[in-house]
């Protein structure tokens, strides 16, 4: 078991209140996942700069001075707004792949959550309450966001393990099931040079959808093909840059409610996560057909 | 009239008092409020009382229910109504995954859609749907009878055993053992009493029956892999 959410704003006057809305809806998750719990926020644009979000088991000795390394090492100014076990770095655009290869070098114990442009993650283990106050969450604005209560499976109870996975700039993905062919897969992407950082089951699925995009498939078709080759139980929300998406496996057992007002679409693995949302009595509330792909855009 | 706040007073209290009825109660008519899709509303009754739930619900609302009329006002989560044994359960929108699972009695009316595994081992519930069901509904279904006013979803009635389905629109596909079986007088007269109790907009004749092949209760070296 484990739980979802997910908060798509049409909306733009309600993005001042995504974090406080997700959070809401995550906390209301908790007992479908009380052992670690993430979210993925697509923040503000800024013309020309990235955001890199870094965890560290040590916040205090990786995110000391590691601007001015940086800086020395990639030859521009780097922002690091550190928040707990997380450090977001704000950077030109065009220096992400040289921050990422200097960070390998100088924080060798640093993880990279998420890369992109807009996209935020941050994820611990613990219950999903304490995680969002740790970071902040109800503070933070955007445009969509993504939230995930864990109940472990597949692998160990981790800061790693927990979603949402990010396997390509500003996507991300949480899961609800397992997958059966995960090992299987995770040696076929190997082949094909992309790389997995953990044994668990979600980061695999993440990844082939990146692989399949980085191969010229939109996210709409990459998740039609995973619903040929991803083996097993699956609920998957994915977010993109400006886009929102959710497909259940053929069998969809793993449990799914969508909303949908004027003002937004959102996800829960229960009802009960959508009943705070604004408008929610006269939203189009349905179920999500099995083997069917919704994608939504701005 | 007996109105119950969910949120003020909590999942507990409620099945408490409910199920502290007596057969001779004198609250005969109870509506909880706030509902908020909470799970495990109004389950385990064994008394003779109304119960109107206002909102949608979580998982297994009205389960085991013998005896009471349990009406949601909303849509049901996952297993509303699982394991009936008498009574009526009435859901005023969409029903969740395996509405109505293993329901030994009693009878079971959707007015929305029903999801996959409607009548999932039903073992003689009547389980009426004003919509849709969908993929692997009535899967080894034993006894009782499922009436669907709209289509059915794949795999209807895989396994099969002696319950009786009525489908009125497409089914998508019909599962192992399942087969379309000829409507005799006797179907139309149970029909005809299943959609007047249940109060959904259909006639008798508009329907199909589906059953059991009988293939599959003896062993057949054929169908082993």
């Amino acid at each position: 078991m484990c739980g979802i959410v997910g908060l798509f704003l049409k909306d733009k006057a309600l993005e001042p209140r995504l974090g406080e809305m997700l959070t809401d809806m995550l906390i209301t998750m908790s007992d479908r996942g009380p052992d670690s719990a993430g979210i993925a926020v697509y923040g503000d644009e800024a013309e020309g700069r990235a955001k890199l979000t870094v965890q560290a088991a040590d916040p205090d000795q990786t995110f000391a001075n590691l601007a001015d390394d940086l800086k020395s090492a990639i030859g521009t100014d780097v922002a690091v707004r550190v928040i707990e076990t997380h450090a977001v770095l704000d950077l030109p655009e065009d220096k992400v792949g040289a921050a990422r290869a200097a960070l390998k070098d100088l924080r060798p114990e640093a993880r990279v959550m998420s890369a992109g442009e807009v996209i935020e993650i941050y994820k611990e283990v613990g219950l999903p309450g304490d995680v969002a106050k740790r970071f902040e969450i109800p503070k933070l604005t955007g445009t969509h966001g993504i939230g995930h209560t864990r109940m472990a499976t597949e692998s160990a109870v981790t800061t790693l393990g927990a979603h949402p996975f990010s396997t390509g700039s500003d996507q991300c993905l949480v899961h609800n099931g397992s997958l059966s062919n995960h090992n299987s897969l995770r040696r076929k992407l190997a082949r094909e040079g992309v790389h997995v950082e953990t044994q668990n089951d979600t980061e695999v699925a993440a990844a082939y959808l990146t692989w399949k995009m980085q191969n010229g498939s939109t996210l709409g078709e990459a998740l039609e093909s995973g619903i040929d080759d991803l083996d097993g139980f699956y609920t998957f929300v994915v977010g993109t840059k400006d886009g929102f998406g959710v497909v259940r496996d053929p069998i969809a057992c793993k449990p799914a409610v969508m909303a949908e007002t004027d003002q937004y679409v959102a996800f829960g693995s229960e009802y009960r996560a959508l009943v705070s949302l604004p408008g929610i009595e006269d939203a189009k509330v349905w179920e999500p057909e099995p083997a069917t792909v919704y994608f939504w855009n701005h | 009239m007996q109105t119950f706040d969910l949120e003020a007073n909590g999942l507990r209290a409620l099945n408490a008092a409910l199920q502290a009825q007596s057969q001779q109660t004198n609250e005969t008519a109870w509506e909880v409020v706030n509902a908020k899709g909470s799970h495990a509303i109004a389950v385990g009754l064994d008394a003779p009382i109304d119960v109107t739930v206002r909102g949608s619900t979580g998982y297994y609302c009205a389960g085991m229910n013998a005896q009471a009329t349990i009406r949601v006002d909303g849509s049901a989560g996952p297993g509303v109504a699982e394991n009936m044994m008498s009574g009526t359960v009435i859901v005023e929108g969409d029903a969740s995954q395996y509405a109505g699972a293993t329901g030994h009695g009693g009878l079971l009316v959707i007015k929305g859609n029903a999801s996959s595994r409607c009548g999932i081992s039903m073992k003689g519930i009547d389980i009426v749907v004003q919509g849709n069901v969908g993929h692997m509904s009535a899967f080894m279904a034993q006894s009782g009878n499922m009436v669907v006013c709209g289509d059915a979803g794949d795999a209807l009635g895989d396994s099969i055993y002696e319950a009786r389905l009525f489908v009125r629109g497409s089914v998508k596909s019909l599962g192992a053992d399942c087969v379309e079986k000829e409507m005799r007088p006797e179907h139309i007269e149970i029909l005809a009493d299943l959609i007047e109790r249940s109060g959904v907009d259909a006639k008798p004749e508009e329907f199909k029956r589906y059953g059991s092949a009988r293939q599959l209760y003896n062993f057949n070296i054929d169908n082993a892999y």
